[in-house]
């Protein structure tokens, strides 16, 4: 049981005042668009912070500094204002001499460690899922001491920009089987995975016209999953999962769909509310539930 | 060792069938090369090892176990056979029987395991044509696999079943008379030998059966030679330089303009030196490359001979997300698409004309095209098909031979957005937001620190 605990007020270092006394940080911590702005990924945004400051590792954000890497317009087709937003944020990384990235969003991620390197920008950019996944092998994090995971399913939704674009898929599942939940696998998965439909600037437009949305697809799949009546049910390590078939509604305020990708939550969570399941599943990115199971959450 | 009329006959035929499939390798090549220049040099050990994996070692077929196990019968049973193509070719053009018997035991394995590979391919045959025709399959199915694309793919298995039999005639024959003579044939034959029984006794009438077979299988395999440009079975030779010359780098990146990198600098720093423009070779200013794809010539090079490979299987599609959910996007058919038009606006020197069988089938009916615009952007591909792709790689990831149709969809989302201003109004938006927010959405950049706020940790 989490012992007594006490609220610490976080004031998230800001570089240029770190600049200012001469200081600079171990790494900068890249929030996004998504991740400043969006009410849902704040929150994430603001579990990551509190991993970081409960890890004590020396950290800085850029603050009104940051601006779009650029990503949904490369998608879209626009390069030059890609261009023009990745050297501009180019010339502020330069000029606070940062070496090291940490995001949580995988488009931010593959464009400033894939893309910038060939405009002047050289950075080692890491994902926050193998950040999580280091801390936890470091034994900086065990995910032990707040809320407890024990019994509840979790199915892991790959996120492509992380995945097939960067071939990230097992620091993430590293990172979830700390939390000692029944980790459940989805039939399309890591190579195979489906996408959420909000990549390729597609989060900023109506779909096309078809049958279905991407986000209502790939919902019922990960369902499916957490109820127990998809074709194979597979945990982690492959192994077929006795997981009961349960009736849609009784797993109640126990399942998670994870998620690594501010768009991916957005889908997600629109794609469980379409089907009404709200009550009992919800979706939660990577460091929500570490620093939940950390019991970091004041 | 006797010449003969056969002889002859048999050089002209070779040197007929040879000849016509280098003149259609030539225009193949020209119709390759008529796409953007590409640096691909370098990196040459890797790109080896590569072609290895997927092209020789079949790696991605493997994702799916049935048609993996299907092919790998017809790809190793086509390579053994070839090797007694060459003992064809001195027999014909030399006069000699069996010319390879003198590798002795080495012999009888060959032909042993050709004849067991031969009926192995029959059988495959049999399996993926009940795939492909009776519908079980279901990304053999969809519109841009009209006419040609179905008749071609049944083509082959019906080729394929015709050699065999050509095949065993011929050593089932020869087999035969050789017992009648009492004489021993060299090299193992645990096929035909079950055939003979369905053969006359007469020698004569042997002797004919064992030419007739051997005459069907080398021409038949000049023909194939010669049909395999008009085909999506191209992919048996170009699958091999499209797999060396497939991308390198993750997935996820993609290309940066470097015309544009040049302009964006000489933006921010009005001292930056932009390079000399391009000049044509008498010294005239060359006229200048559009940024992204139109037509098949603004893709490249790498790109058409994609298109060259593509064995039309739909494995892109089947895993697309856009497809999967009812959307006209289909990465087949952008690839299927680029080699339609790189043969209508350059060089068509395939025997078996496509269009005979009528492609104008997939072209899209709305739009009324005048002869400005009969391009693959448009003329073929239209906008809404390429709106609909989320960019997620799935396609890349399932080609067995290393296609990336992502790489074309981009291409000519960029000519939609740079060259014509055509990108759909609520992207415009999200554009105009970045450009005035430094955010896709439209909030304001004052208020890009407020998730720090009132923000607490709990410490034990
Ligand atoms: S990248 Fe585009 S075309 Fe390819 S599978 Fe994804 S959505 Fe479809
Ligand atoms: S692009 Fe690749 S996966 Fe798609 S049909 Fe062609 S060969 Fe198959």
């Amino acid at each position: 049981m989490a012992e007594q605990t006490a609220k610490r007020p976080v004031s998230v270092p800001l570089m240029a005042d770190l600049a200012a006394r001469g200081e600079s940080p171990e790494i900068l911590f890249w929030v996004g668009c998504a991740g400043a702005f969006d009410d849902r990924y704040k929150r994430v945004t603001r579990a990551f912070v509190r991993i970081l400051e409960h890890v004590g590792v020396s950290y800085a954000v850029l603050g009104m500094e940051e601006s779009c890497t650029g990503d949904p317009a490369k998608r879209a087709g626009n390069e030059f204002l890609f261009q023009m937003q990745a050297m501009t944020n180019i010339a502020t990384l330069n000029g606070y001499g940062i070496k090291k990235v940490v995001t949580a969003c995988p488009h931010c991620f593959n464009t400033i460690k894939n893309e910038y390197p060939a405009l002047g920008g050289e950075f080692e950019v890491i994902h926050h899922s193998t950040f999580l996944q280091q801390l936890i092998n470091e034994g900086k994090v065990t995910a032990k001491g707040g809320e407890s995971f024990k019994g509840r399913r979790i199915t892991f939704h790959d996120s492509c920009y992380l995945g097939r674009a960067n071939n990230i898929y097992e620091a993430p599942r590293e990172v979830l089987e700390v939390l000692d939940a029944d980790l459940l696998e989805m039939k399309r998965c890591k190579t195979n995975g489906l996408c959420c439909g909000a990549g390729g600037a597609q989060m900023w437009k109506e779909p096309e016209p078809g049958k279905k949305d991407v986000n209502i697809e790939r919902t019922e799949e990960a369902l499916a999953t957490l109820d127990g009546d998809a074709d194979v049910l597979l945990n982690l390590q492959g192994v077929e999962s006795t997981a009961p078939v349960l009736p849609a509604g009784s797993n109640r305020g126990g399942s998670v769909i994870a998620v690594a990708c501010p768009f991916c939550m957005t889908m997600m969570a629109d794609g469980v509310k379409n089907k009404e399941r709200e009550q009992d599943v919800q979706v939660f990115d990577l460091a929500e539930l570490i620093a939940s199971a950390e019991g970091l959450n004041a | 060792m006797h010449f003969s009329i056969q002889n002859i006959l048999f050089l002209l035929v070779a040197v007929a069938g040879f000849g016509l499939f280098a003149w259609q390798a030539r225009k193949i090549r020209a119709n390759i090369l008529v796409g953007r220049d590409r640096d691909m040099s370098g990196h040459v050990n890797e790109r080896l090892w590569k072609t290895l994996l997927v092209a020789f070692g079949q790696q991605k077929m493997f994702k799916r176990l049935t048609p993996a196990f299907l092919h790998l019968i017809v790809y190793v049973g086509f390579i053994v056979i070839n090797i007694e193509v060459i003992e064809i070719m001195v027999d014909g053009l030399f006069g000699t029987h069996r010319f390879l018997q003198f590798l002795g035991p080495l012999y009888s394995a060959l032909t042993g395991t050709n004849e067991v590979l031969g009926a192995l391919v029959v059988l495959a045959v049999v399996v993926f044509w009940w795939r492909r025709n009776v519908g079980v399959v279901r990304r053999f199915t969809g519109p841009e696999l009209r006419a040609w694309p179905k008749l071609d793919a049944n083509v082959i298995l019906y080729v394929e079943v015709v050699l065999m039999v050509a095949l065993f005639t011929m050593n089932a024959a020869d087999l035969k008379l050789h017992q009648l003579e009492g004489k021993d044939l060299p090299g193992a034959f645990p096929v035909s030998s079950l055939l003979t029984g369905l053969f006359p006794d007469n020698l004569t009438a042997l002797a004919v059966l064992e030419r007739v077979g051997w005459w069907a299988h080398i021409v038949g395999i000049l023909l194939f030679l010669n049909y395999l440009p008009s085909s999506k079975h191209f992919h048996i030779i170009m699958a091999f330089p499209n797999v060396f010359y497939s991308r390198l780098v993750p997935q996820g990146q993609f290309s940066n303009v470097e015309s544009i990198t040049h302009e964006v600098k000489a933006m921010m720093d009005p001292s930056y030196q932009v390079p000399a423009p391009a000049t044509n070779p008498d010294g005239s200013a060359a006229a200048p490359t559009p940024f992204g794809a139109k037509d098949v010539d603004d893709l490249a090079w790498t790109n058409l001979l994609s298109a060259y490979s593509c064995t039309e299987c739909g494995r892109c599609t089947s895993v697309c997300p856009a497809n999967l959910t009812g959307k006209l996007l289909s990465p087949r058919k952008i690839i299927m698409d680029t080699r339609d038009r790189v043969e209508e606006k350059y060089n068509s020197p395939l025997i078996f004309h496509p269009s005979l069988y009528g492609p104008e089938a997939k072209h899209n009916p709305q739009e009324q095209l005048d002869k400005e615009n009969h391009t693959l952007l448009r003329g073929y591909v239209t906008p809404e098909e390429l709106w609909a792709c989320t960019t997620c790689n799935a396609c890349v990831e399932a080609c067995p031979v290393n296609i990336n149709p992502l790489e074309s969809i981009v291409e000519m989302r960029r000519f939609l957005v740079l060259e014509e201003s055509a990108a759909p109004n609520s992207l415009n938006v999200m554009f105009s937001n970045i450009e005035n927010n430094g955010a896709p959405w439209a909030f304001s950049p004052s208020d890009r620190f407020n998730w720090a706020d009132d923000l607490f940790v709990a410490e034990k």
